[in-house]
């Protein structure tokens, strides 16, 4: 049996695709952002999933305004990087896992998601920033990756309601998946950020804050912050942090905290950044069990030093 | 016909791109879209003017593009997104963009950033009826949304009128 075992959410900021790209990330500005993703580095090599599921959105890149789809699930065997109007990313091509991706839309549309299955589709950086931030920038990317884009573009996107129950549906899917994978979900944009129009420029870490705590806390109370409030609060383009929820829906009830990281800012945003692991369900994956045991308690303490840091 | 007004009208300095803008800019949107092909950003730059002919602007919109009104393309139903495309066409970033649609210099504005950005506090509502937080976010910080911290923010002040109109409808949804 698939099962879902940790989720990751990650600010995916343009700019730090750059940084990447052009090789800044040695400078002290960026240093700072990227130094937050080193312990996530080594907890995504320790965790070595088969397979993620990336929930992000597309930025005027594989979609324009020609169609909208609000939940796009892409089904196809591999993903190219998109050509954002300065050639595509150096980054490899995403290879797809469409048996499982395939298995998820079938699930989660007799649920009562509609979402859109997509058999040809680029990605931009809202997928690869991310994945770079995560998995660093090998030659080809260790493990399979499901793209789901969410519109939040267009508003209104879906609430974040909505978006948390179809991590649920998601669950469901990837637990009715005869073969045993270890999947990890992402979720990804935000956090507080405005980049269009004279209030741009908008920061509100206290939100942030609030948020990141509540994803352990209280995460039915995330699914129940209106569009109207995460615009006011967060930014017109805040609004992304409704993604995070089909990550966290995804997660079971009961989650640990591992690591997470907050710094403003990269470009325009405020970049968060939290890994939450599923506790072991009797450690199905025999390889995992012995090793994988000692390993949290001292990520987690690391995480606490890191997050005393961030706040001081 | 008028604009419809919603609640988050209310939100200063900010236009969503909901519907009904989307469906005005949707010119807009595809000829920012077009500019993702060098032949295109090549015709584009050879004769503005005539090359934006092919995508049924209505005159504002023209001009707007003419003049790389940021703002204004937004408020006719451009997407920051795609309008990002025609800044890159010039050269210019997001954090580039941003600056200018909010009145400072490109020094200033990346000053603001670093000292932890634009405060909410102050730009939260334009009819003054929610300066505080709402349930869900963090503790209010009180203060009122004076001008004061509008300082950069001429510009997170755009437009006033039909203001009463959005209050009270603003008012009466935000109980949701």
């Amino acid at each position: 049996m698939a099962r879902i075992i940790a989720g990751v959410a990650s600010s995916h900021v343009p700019a730090i695709g750059a940084a990447i790209d052009n090789k800044q990330t040695e400078e002290a500005y960026w240093k700072r952002v990227f130094s937050g993703f080193e312990k996530s580095k080594e907890w995504m090599a320790e965790t070595k999933p088969d397979v993620c599921i990336v929930v992000y959105n597309d930025h005027a890149s594989a979609f324009s305004v020609e169609i909208v789809p609000t939940f796009a699930l892409g089904c196809a065997a591999e993903f190219p990087p998109a050509d954002e109007g300065w050639g595509p990313r150096p980054v490899p091509v995403v290879q797809g896992h469409p048996q499982l991706a395939s298995h998820i839309a079938q699930s989660v549309i007799l649920d009562e998601f509609d979402i859109t299955v997509v058999n040809k589709m680029t990605v931009d950086h809202g997928l690869t920033v991310p994945m770079n931030l995560l998995f660093g920038s090998p030659k080809e990317w260790p493990c399979p990756v499901i793209p789901l884009a969410v519109n939040v573009v267009l508003y209104p996107p879906p609430t974040g309601h909505r978006c948390f129950m179809l991590g649920r549906a998601i669950r469901k899917a990837v637990e009715a998946y005869p073969e045993d994978l270890r999947v990890v979900i992402f979720g990804t944009g935000g956090m507080s950020h405005q980049i269009s129009g004279p209030r741009a420029g908008l920061i509100n870490s206290k939100f942030d804050k609030a948020f990141l705590d509540n994803l352990t806390k209280d995460p039915q109370k995330l699914a129940r912050i209106p569009h109207l409030e995460y615009m006011r609060e967060a930014g017109a383009e805040g609004i992304e942090m409704v993604m995070w929820l089909i990550m966290r829906g995804a997660l079971d009830d009961r989650i640990d905290e591992v690591y997470r990281f907050y710094t403003v800012p990269a470009s325009n945003t405020a970049v968060g950044h939290i890994i939450l692991e599923n506790r072991a369900k009797g450690a199905k994956s025999a390889k995992a069990a012995g090793k994988r045991k000692a390993a949290p308690k001292l990520k987690r303490a690391a995480a606490r030093a890191k997050i005393e840091r961030v706040r001081s | 016909m008028a604009r419809e007004q919603h609640d988050y009208d209310d939100i200063p300095g900010t236009f969503v791109f909901d519907q009904e803008r989307s469906r005005q800019g949707y010119g807009i949107n595809m000829f920012c879209m077009s500019l993702m092909a060098d032949e295109n950003r090549k015709a584009f730059k050879a004769d503005e003017a005539e090359y934006l002919k092919k995508f049924n602007l209505t005159p504002e919109q023209t001009e707007a593009v003419l003049k790389r009104d940021y703002n204004r393309m937004l408020e006719l139903g451009g997407n920051i997104y795609f309008t990002a495309k025609l800044g890159a066409t010039d050269g210019h970033s997001f954090r580039h963009l941003a600056a200018e649609m909010t009145g400072s210099t490109q020094e200033d504005y990346a000053n603001m950033m670093l000292a932890g950005g634009r405060s909410v506090e102050g730009n939260r509502s334009r009819s003054g009826r929610f300066d505080k937080p709402a349930r869900s976010a963090a503790k209010p910080a009180g203060k009122k949304a004076g001008k004061a911290k509008a300082g950069k923010a001429k510009a997170a002040k755009p437009k006033t009128k039909k203001s009463k109109a959005k209050k009270s409808k603003a008012k009466t949804r935000a109980k949701k």
